[in-house]
């Protein structure tokens, strides 16, 4: 029975009140006395050599305070790569610069090469349509085969072929990997794509920087998931501000989901232009802007062979990819393809050999990067859609195919062919479970009623398992990471007996200001009420890399709670001098230091009032105070697992698809808030049926994004969607953390495309169209209906 | 440029805009109240909607002057007298339908002009009369049960 307001518990969310009452201060909604505000001007052509930029007219206009281009920046660093990849060969992969603004070349259609700062935005935006920029336009290369193959069409001049890295991972396998192919009773072979997506979350980016000429210090409030991380690379990389004379603030943002992550050209230009104007500088980006220049997620495209025996036994696995990383690297756009994909091409499966080949490429399109669960779905797209190919071929049970090459709990730890080492769980268990809520045994009743409406009902299963929770640094480091991924939090008690923890992790949706009050309440057994969960802010905050990955609670939770571990320490030396006991005989229990065996004791607050008074107190032993910092530096990924179900309705007279049902078995581990984990479940899923059915970013052949706006994007919407069925009761505690939690904020996203579209082909198999073996995500009623018409 | 003047909230305002300035920029720019958001350019998210004389409107697709003199109801206003949480902000709150917050406001005035105008709406009808409102965070499904739940519907508030 959970504590009242402690772990386990579903407590309401305090930060709703301020959502809820419009009392949320996102950045946009911040406003600083004498601020400027900024517009970027940002190219419209795909590729282009910047001749020169003509700002008279521009700087001319009542108003316009200052106009700044590629050339201001160019003695700046780089935005940087954050990980080194080596190439199959050995080379290391290439490393193009990415300037604050476009300088020399302009490589994507939205790609900002000048920004205008003025009085109002509406005279910013006016100026920019000013600028008078000469630009020779270049052929653009938008398709990635066609960028490996040309050698004349370079997105960057230095970059032969456009090929960023071609990594393989183990390249020492591939020979055995060849060799079981060739020996092999059966290969499945499938080609796919995972589709570009935008990320959209509903809060565009904005930044806001602010110098202060009197001491040197500058402010960049700013729409970002890791305040801190942001901080380092605009300092140690990008701008050369002392980190010290630099803070940076995230408040409310409305969403992330990855693309919050990075940092951006425009914050180290509304940083800048504050220095130069000696004012504030605000910067909101528009919807159509964003779709530009928010860095984009997938866009794989992936050969899969599987080769098993005729029993539908593993054997092997191997994958080609091409990789699209967009004009610029992103931040963290080299590892998702590599470190984030290819080691989880095992799945949840004992299959002995595993060879993955990515060539990252570079096209004239926006950057891409990590987006909610970062090449994970990618590999465990790739895998449940050829293992269901796989069964099809073979006249193969999906489920029973599934569980027989399923790891058992008892080979854990299980070091894969791809290197991790997964610590424990139990795939079996989540696949029951998802039978017996998915009513799996009732399908065909319900296929029959749909068929007797004219539809045509498929069910699609995925069984998947993920890496998060990220991540040990000394084996990131090893493998080219170029930053820690440990976490930090600072418990800190105050005179009163309430408390403020300082957190690394960053909320933006996630809940953390309720539940990690809950974990320090469950510790303490003090009330969650006298615990203030402050995020956000590098002034109030220890160095945590911030929130992505699912790792908000594995790392900074932890943290978190070694830091109270701490406090409970120190509480007992000022229990034990106060109750005039040996240290050994003090116990501490729901909020109270006592002495075993007897009724003295002295509450939590008695104890943090010493603290700040130390009259009563082992001042020669102990210094004052009651204040506690931790830094977590995991020991390994965390690995959630689980088993979904999709059931579609097809209508074969237009393509049109409908989800009916979605169920979702998941080990998390233990679970702190299963309110706040059901609803990131439910977020996932949601943006994986809109992967799979309705998502998708299209550039013509000039490189122009096509699908710009949500006329011409797909967002799923409430009646696109059904109630779904999500269950967390399968539980395998992660074995390296006290919390024993494995991370839950992607798993949705990750394991739901395969199950649509296995759920789509089989609608389509079972009504006849045995032909239809695969259709590319996302399924759009003028796909399903084109290949049913094929 | 001129002074516009309207009821927002139930209270006399005024504030000077252009004729181009639209009515969410006037409130969150003009008066303040920024609550109310501004997710998208082509006037398809719901964020910014708003009540004007009662009616569930997108104020990204308004200009402030062509509601001079209406009574205009935000977020700000959705509350209690004394401040509590009016039914449908408790019934969001109790039923965890939001997570970033951003679409929020536009949800909760979306929700309260369609149960003033269906008080007691369908699964399909809430997700029907949702299609305006994107949320990226939440699936929708707590949105729809707190809707739902707002309804006085028989729906459970605990998380299943």
């Amino acid at each position: 029975m959970p504590k009242d307001g402690g772990i386990g518990e579903s407590t309401k969310r305090r930060e709703d009140i301020r959502f809820l009452t419009g009392k949320g201060r996102y950045t946009a909604d911040i406003n600083l006395r004498g601020q400027a505000f900024a517009w970027f001007v940002r190219s419209d052509v795909a590729h282009g050599r910047i001749n020169g930029i003509d700002t008279t007219a521009a700087l001319a206009l009542d108003g316009v305070l200052a106009v700044l281009t590629g050339a201001d920046f160019a003695a700046k660093g780089g935005n940087p790569a954050g990980w080194l990849i080596q190439s199959r060969g050995g080379e290391t992969m290439k490393e193009p610069k990415r300037p604050v603004l476009a300088h020399g070349k302009v490589r994507h259609v939205g790609d900002a090469y000048a920004v205008v700062i003025a009085e109002t935005q509406d005279i910013a935006r006016d100026a920019a349509a000013l600028i008078n920029a000469d630009i020779t336009e270049l052929p653009a290369i938008v398709d990635m085969a066609a960028a490996v193959a040309d050698a004349s069409h370079r997105v960057h001049d230095e970059i032969e072929n456009n090929v960023c890295y071609d990594w393989g991972w183990i390249e020492d396998n591939r020979a055995a990997v060849a060799a079981a192919f060739e020996s092999a009773p059966h290969v499945t072979t499938l080609k796919l794509t995972n589709n570009r997506l935008v990320p959209n979350a509903m809060e565009p980016r904005a930044s806001i920087g602010d110098y202060d000429s009197g001491t040197g210090d500058y402010k960049l409030y700013t729409t970002s998931q890791n305040p801190h991380l942001t901080r380092l690379l605009i300092a140690a990389f990008v701008m050369g501000i002392p980190e010290n004379k630099l803070t940076v603030i995230a408040p409310d943002v409305g969403g992330g989901f990855g693309s919050k992550i990075y940092h951006y050209g425009e914050e180290a230009a509304v940083l800048e232009a504050s220095r130069i104007l000696n004012r504030p500088v605000k910067w909101v980006a528009e919807r159509s802007e964003s779709f530009l220049s928010d860095a984009h997620g997938r866009d794989h495209v992936t050969t899969i062979q599987l080769a098993t025996d005729l029993q539908g036994n593993f054997l092997a696995l191997r994958t080609e990819t091409l990789a699209n990383v967009g004009a610029y690297l992103s931040n963290f756009a080299t590892v998702t393809p590599t470190f984030l994909h290819g080691t989880l091409m095992a799945g949840p499966y004992k299959t002995p050999l595993v060879y993955v080949n990515v060539k990252a490429v570079f096209t004239n399109t926006a950057p891409v990067d990590a987006y909610r669960g970062a090449g994970r779905p990618e590999a465990t797209y790739s895998i449940e859609r050829v293992v269901d190919k796989m069964c099809r071929e073979l006249g193969l049970d999906p489920v029973e195919v599934r569980r027989k090459n399923f790891l058992t709990p008892d080979q854990f730890p299980y070091t894969t062919p791809v290197a991790l080492i997964y610590d424990t769980g139990n795939y079996q268990a989540t696949l029951d479970k998802l039978l017996e809520l998915s009513d799996y045994s009732g399908f065909e009743t319900r296929r029959a009623a749909s068929a007797a409406k004219g539809r045509l009902r498929g069910l699609g299963l995925s069984t998947w398992i993920e890496a998060c929770g990220i991540a040990p640094s000394a084996l990131v480091g090893a493998l080219g990471a170029r930053v820690g991924l440990y976490d930090a939090a600072t418990v800190r008690v105050n005179a009163t007996g309430n408390i403020s923890v300082m957190v690394g992790a960053h909320s933006h949706g996630q809940g953390h200001e309720t539940v990690f009050a809950q974990i320090v309440s469950d510790r303490l057994g003090i009330p969650a009420s006298s615990i203030d969960i402050v995020h956000g802010d590098t002034s109030k905050i220890p160095f945590g890399m911030g929130s992505y990955g699912s790792r908000s609670l594995a790392v900074c939770g932890t943290a978190m709670v070694k830091a109270v571990d701490k406090i409970i320490a120190k509480g007992r030396k000022i229990a034990a001098h106060m109750l005039e006991a040996a240290e050994g005989d003090i116990v501490f229990e729901d909020g109270k230091f006592s002495v075993t065996g007897t009724d003295r004791a002295k509450t939590f607050g008695e104890i943090a009032f010493s603290a700040y008074v130390p009259h009563n107190y082992p001042l020669e032993t102990l210094e004052p105070g009651l204040e506690e910092t931790a830094f977590y530096d995991p020991a390994n990924f965390t690995y959630p697992a689980g088993a979904y179900a999709c059931e579609v309705e097809v209508d074969a007279e237009t393509g049109r698809v409908e989800v009916m049902a979605f169920t979702c078995a998941d080990d998390f581990g233990n679970v702190m808030n299963p309110m706040i984990v059901e609803g990131q479940v439910h977020g996932g899923v949601a943006q994986g049926i809109g992967q799979a059915l309705l998502e998708h970013t299209v550039y013509d052949a000039q490189g122009q994004l096509l699908s710009g706006s949500y006329m011409d994007y797909t967002m799923p919407r409430a009646d696109d969607l059904p109630m779904f069925t999500v269950d967390h009761s399968c539980i395998t505690p992660c074995t390296h953390n006290v919390l024993g939690v494995k991370g839950c904020g992607e798993a949705g996203a990750i394991g739901s495309p395969p199950a649509v579209v296995n759920a789509v082909i089989d609608a389509l198999q079972r009504g006849g169209h045995t032909a239809i073996t695969h259709i590319d995500m996302p399924l759009t009623p003028v796909r399903v209906w084109s290949a049913i018409n094929a | 440029m001129a002074k516009i003047s309207m009821t927002v909230n139930g209270k006399s305002v005024a504030a000077e805009a252009e004729g181009r300035t639209l009515l969410s920029a006037y409130l969150r720019e003009g008066l303040g109240l920024t609550g109310t958001h501004i997710g998208c350019d082509t006037s398809q998210c719901g964020s910014c909607v708003v009540h004007v004389d009662g009616v569930a409107v997108k104020s990204c697709s308004v200009l402030a002057m062509d509601v001079a003199g209406a009574q205009v109801r935000t977020i700000e206003g959705m509350a209690n007298a004394d401040g509590s949480l009016g039914v449908i902000q408790q019934a969001f709150q109790d039923c965890h339908g939001l997570q970033c917050g951003f679409c929020t406001p536009g949800m909760v005035m979306t929700t309260a002009a369609l149960l003033a105008d269906n008080p007691h709406p369908t699964e399909a009808e809430v997700r029907h009369g949702l299609e305006g409102n994107i949320c990226r965070c939440t699936g929708y499904h707590n949105i729809v049960r707190a809707v739902l739940t707002a309804s006085g519907q028989n729906m459970s508030v605990a998380a299943e």
